[in-house]
């Protein structure tokens, strides 16, 4: 039998659509990660992304200052529109400053995307519920924030449209990863947020 | 009121060409009226980004990503937006990423409404706390000399300043 994080109902999360494993549905869904720019939020996608790509320096992961991930993604989308701006982030993180979705309806900008890892929890602190496993839908707070290009992401076949979504240029694209409540990839990264700003901005500067 | 508005006009325009001329282009602002002439400016300037905020905090996360790609911003919020910027104020001091932000005070001299003392006198400690310099402006000779001044501190010397608008400078709002 299978062992899940202490006081996860995985059953009950199952039967609401929390299926996918986002070990490897987050790597399914971004596909070739050199494409991209990343900023993460905390704890999980942190550690999706930091697995996915070896920390490397195309990308900025957080472990703090939650609520902040789509608006540093927004920030580095406009001061680079030659490159693609991947924002991966947690329900609880993006519920914390969901305000910032009306911000970047309002831009639009073309080269960036946003994937929510939805598993309906907040993981770091104990698997505590969120709202979005007690009816609220993030990707109906990003299209009735205006943003058009929007999907929730499910189950497998759902997969590549949402891949196909994240690497269309005619606007910000908005995806809602849903995945089961387990733990993300034990990926040790780098900490220090003064480091990976030197590291990513070196990467990037020096690349032109 | 109006002799001052037109003053006002004249540093803020100052004030707009002296940042673009510093290679800001990120305006990110909560509207304020201190700030009306600076968010107009930038809403009609091609070579400027214009992002109205639904909290300032969101414009704090906004310039440590403009600084990740290499670009210059502002913030622009009233004081009391101070208060909704705390947290997120860990990303910059933590990471050492430049921070200038303008702030147009409320709850200081001459103030009128009661409900913008709190937030008003708590902006200088606050901001320190937080490891964000603070430099106030009573005058409008010192608008530009200041700024200036900010934008060094900021852009080469790595820091997060907040230059202080005071009621002195923009007048109290009657109530």
């Amino acid at each position: 039998m299978a062992t899940y994080p202490q006081g996860v109902d995985m059953a009950a999360a199952i039967a609401a659509g929390f299926i996918l494993d986002r070990r490897e549905a987050v790597p399914m869904l971004i596909g070739r990660h050199e494409d991209f720019l990343f900023v993460t939020g905390l704890a999980g996608t942190a550690r999706d992304i930091a697995a996915l790509t070896h920390d490397g320096a195309h990308i900025y992961t957080m472990a703090g200052a939650m609520g902040g991930a789509a608006m540093i993604g927004l920030g580095l989308a406009l001061a680079r529109p030659d490159k693609r701006v991947l924002v991966a982030t947690g329900d609880g993180e993006l519920l914390m400053n969901v305000g910032a979705l009306a911000t970047i309806a309002v831009l639009n900008p073309p080269n960036l995307a946003i994937v929510c890892v939805d598993n309906g929890h907040y993981g770091e602190t104990g698997y505590q519920k969120s709202h979005t496993s007690l009816g609220v839908d993030l990707e109906k707070i990003a299209a009735g924030c205006g943003i058009t290009r929007t999907r929730t992401v499910s189950k497998e076949s759902d997969l590549a449209s949402g891949a196909r979504l994240l690497r269309e240029g005619n606007g910000t694209a908005f995806v809602v990863l849903r995945v089961k409540p387990d733990d993300p990839p034990p990926y040790k990264r780098n900490l220090d947020p003064a480091a990976c700003r030197i590291r990513f901005r070196a990467a990037l500067l020096a690349a032109g | 009121m109006a002799e001052m508005n037109r003053g006002a006009a004249r540093w803020q325009d100052e004030l707009y060409d002296l940042l673009r001329r510093n290679k800001i282009t990120q305006f990110a602002y909560v509207p304020d009226a201190g700030h009306r002439i600076l968010i107009d400016r930038s809403l009609a300037d091609p070579g400027a980004q214009s992002v109205a905020l639904t909290t300032e905090e969101e414009g704090v996360a906004l310039l440590a990503g403009a600084d990740l790609g290499g670009a210059r911003g502002v913030l622009l919020m009233q004081s009391s937006g101070t208060g909704n910027c705390v947290n997120m104020l860990s990303l910059m001091k933590g990471g050492h990423f430049p921070l200038l932000t303008l702030v147009s005070m409320r709850g200081d001299f001459g103030e009128g409404n009661p409900w913008q003392y709190p937030m008003g006198q708590a902006v200088e400690p606050v901001l320190r706390a937080m490891g964000v310099i603070c430099l106030r402006i009573e005058r409008p000779e010192e608008v530009i000399p200041t700024v200036e001044g900010a934008l060094t501190m900021v852009f080469q010397g790595g820091n997060a300043v907040a230059v202080l608008l005071t009621q002195r400078l923009l007048g109290a709002k009657a109530f």
